[in-house]
């Protein structure tokens, strides 16, 4: 049977930059969550401190991993997209690992 | 029996099933029935995305557990949102890239390796498997309130309609259906919310006036030389028993016994007895619920409510709408008591008893992570914390029923964007189930035998309407979520096993074919794992799956994309010891050891959650078995 995807993508010149920003990028956030897990072992009572709005550090970080997540892929795609345009309008090729 | 109820669950499950016979005709072929031909749009996509992700687990299952562990439970929801940055960042546009139906696909691109194809179908398979039940257990809990019917007919009904969904239509139903209920869930769920808030909080909790509240009784006593006088003599005592650090007294009143926790009184040599609940199983089989025989309109009460709200209490203490803020920050008031419910087994003459008693929690307790997991106990329960959250962020971009769904969309960008999508949706969801846990944990209406219905019945606590629809949507979850689980497990037996490895598919028409016959036989398993496990939170078996899947699929993936040395034999080593190892430590787990009716102490692996030892496990051996491997490899070609 023949293998190749369901959609011929073609070649995509800025995958190694996608590659790149994605991994430093995810560890970025992985050590924002790490610091949660590590925060939630550690210093255990800090979690219950009220720090905004009325509301403890517990649910200020854990709001805020959903948020900074969504907002980090926004960036994520934002510069994917630009890159990807200006490689395209550039001809630039095909960058290999 | 609701009617309303049932109209709106058989159109829901009507529209589905014609959704499924309308769609049938783009599934003749492969790339249709596996893949939707890699047409759909990417905001249907990213929606379908949070409609597949968003499971009994995430709906029902993290409901319940914030409702009994208040906080405890929403860490599933952090873990599993940001589990999507490890899919967005690491695995999106590789693997649409290199894939054509399935994960095998992607991972065996650059390799060409019979033994990829089988072992990572195998491991699809394996944590397919693990998927379905939770989702089939879920099936069960909502027939039972929402059409009056018994867990397993709940259970068999999502099985047939799986099966017929899939063996008609494949991915293109699968998606369409998966973004109608995505979307509705959302919108239903965010309305849940803001009736909470509207609502406000008592510790009178009556449903809008529905239900009366009763408040649970107490009575004062004194002991002396081990024998227990009340002071209300209409009761006789008829025995003391401990179980745990606890003591129950039994009493006999108006010929109905009752279980009653001996506790301090208000003053020094005084007792307080708090009423319990019951259910006493006899040596028959005869069940008695706090006296008197079970029966249609002698079941447990619901509970959960609040005993003070910021040191308030009686009728002061209503509040009135509240905002977002000030609910949480109410509930997480130090002065705040939330009455909790734990429940105790012990033996009385030939007679077995669980004895629910009630706990008061203080508020800053409840919004602070701690009640389920002791994350202030011993080392051995810190590390279970850490091996959970763990699996849950690296989970999510392994599983197989998630990946397929990069081959529906047209291009990478088209992937992206739909992640991207999904993102927005299910963090707001998860941002929602706190308010929905809470709402539960304070407003009566958790079933003490299974808190995986909080969530509905939240929702019933509004009015029927609500109720049904939240139901509905509810039911619909699992047929969505179940229907791309048996979807990935179809896709690997046709395509990875039966054409890639075996090479016994002659025609694109056969292996669509295959295919649905597949379904159907992984649908009759997931039938029968559905009614075995019934009981055990969703969620916590879903943490489980995720624990597979990050240990059989996600070395592979990260280092088939990151490492120049990966060769196809440190790949086929990293499944098998990932799958082996995360299965193995979970069937000699303390859980797994209460399912078996043994002491949980006594189970030769200490944690419940495999990930920390498991998944570095599996990186482990692809490196090493890839270094001694690495003159016999044939060189990778690249991403």
């Amino acid at each position: 049977m023949l293998h190749e995807p369901a959609v011929q993508s073609g070649k995509d010149p800025a995958f190694a930059y996608k590659r790149k920003l994605g991994a430093r990028m995810f560890i970025a956030y992985a050590l924002f969550y790490a610091g949660f897990v590590a925060l939630n072992l550690i210093r255990p009572m800090w979690m219950e401190k009220t720090i905004l709005a009325g509301l403890n550090l517990a649910v200020v970080y854990g709001f805020g991993l959903i948020i900074v997540a969504l907002i980090l892929a926004l960036i994520y795609s934002r510069a994917c997209g630009r890159r990807e345009a200006s490689m395209k309008a550039g001809g630039m090729k095909e960058v290999k690992r | 029996m609701n009617v309303l109820s049932v109209v709106l669950f058989v159109a829901f499950v009507a529209s589905v099933l014609a959704l499924s016979f309308y769609f049938a005709r783009r599934a003749k072929s492969a790339s249709g029935y596996y893949a939707a031909g890699g047409k759909i749009h990417w905001s249907v996509n990213g929606i379908a995305f949070a409609g597949d992700y968003l499971s009994a687990a995430s709906f029902l299952g993290i409901c319940g557990m914030i409702a009994t562990a208040g906080y405890d439970g929403f860490l599933y929801s952090i873990g599993y949102l940001a589990g999507w940055i490890v899919a967005l960042f690491i695995v999106a546009e590789p693997l649409k890239r290199l894939g054509k139906y399935t994960f095998t696909d992607a991972l065996d691109a650059n390799y060409n390796h019979r033994g990829i194809k089988l072992l990572a179908a195998l491991s699809t398979l394996i944590v397919s498997l693990c998927y379905l039940i939770p989702q089939m257990v879920g099936a069960g809990v909502l027939v039972t309130p929402l059409l009056g019917l018994p867990h397993y007919i709940g259970v068999i009904m999502v099985g047939l309609i799986v099966i017929t969904i899939v063996a008609t239509a494949g991915m293109t139903s699968t998606t369409y259906v998966q973004f109608i209920k995505g979307a509705m869930l959302i919108v239903f769920s965010t309305v849940v919310v803001i009736v909470v808030l509207v609502r406000g909080l008592s510790t009178t909790p009556d449903a809008g006036g529905k239900v009366s509240f009763r408040e649970n009784r107490t009575l004062a006593a004194t002991e002396a030389a081990g024998t227990l006088t009340l002071e209300d003599g209409t009761y006789q005592v008829l025995g003391l028993t401990k179980a745990k650090d606890l003591k129950f007294a039994k009493l006999l009143k108006d010929g109905r016994e009752s279980w009653w926790l001996v506790a301090p009184g208000p003053t020094d040599g005084t007792l307080a007895l708090q009423e319990t609940q019951s259910v006493v199983t006899k040596a028959d089989g005869a069940r008695i619920i706090n006296g008197a025989p079970e029966s249609k309109d002698n079941q447990l009460a619901q509970v959960g409510n609040l005993a003070a709200i910021d040191g308030k209490t009686g009728a002061e203490a209503k509040t009135g709408s509240l905002n977002p803020f000030k609910f949480l920050s109410l509930i997480g008031s130090s002065k705040t008591q939330v009455r909790q419910w734990k429940n105790v087994a012990l033996t009385d003459g030939n007679d077995m008893v669980t004895v629910y008693y009630p706990v008061l929690t203080p508020g800053n307790k409840i919004l602070r992570p701690g009640l389920k997991f002791k994350i202030e106990g011993k080392l051995i329960d810190r590390i279970d914390f850490i091996s959970l959250m763990l699996a849950l962020f690296l989970g999510t971009a392994a599983l197989p029923h998630i990946l397929i769904r990069y081959y529906t969309v047209p291009s990478q960008a088209a992937a992206r964007k739909s992640t991207i999508v999904a993102i927005a949706a299910i963090g707001f969801f998860y941002i929602l189930t706190l308010f929905m846990g809470l709402g539960a944990m304070t407003s009566r209406v958790i079933n003490l035998t299974d808190d995986n219905m909080s969530a509905p019945l939240l929702a019933q606590s509004f009015g029927t309407f609500l109720f049904a629809m939240i139901s509905a949507i509810a039911f619909a979850t699992v047929l969505g979520t179940v229907s791309g689980l048996i979807i990935a497990a179809s896709g690997a037996v046709a395509h990875d096993l039966m054409d890639r490895y075996a090479g016994l598919i002659k025609s694109d028409k056969q292996k669509v074919f295959v295919g649905k016959i597949v379904a159907f036989v992984v649908g009759i398993i997931a039938i029968i794992l559905g009614i075995i496990f019934k009981g055990i939170n969703v969620t916590f078996l879903v943490g489980l799956a995720f624990a597979v899947a990050a240990s059989a699929n996600l070395p592979s993936i990260v280092m088939m994309l990151f490492w120049k040395k990966t060769t196809a034999r440190g790949i086929t080593a990293s499944i098998f010891v990932g799958v082996s190892s995360a299965i193995g430590l979970i069937l000699f787990s303390p859980t797994m050891y209460t399912l078996y009716g043994k002491d949980p102490l006594t189970a030769p692996i200490p944690l419940n959650n495999p990930g920390i030892i498991s998944i570095p496990l599996s990186f482990l051996t692809l490196i090493v078995v890839s270094l001694l491997t690495k003159n016999a490899a044939k060189p990778a070609r690249s991403v």
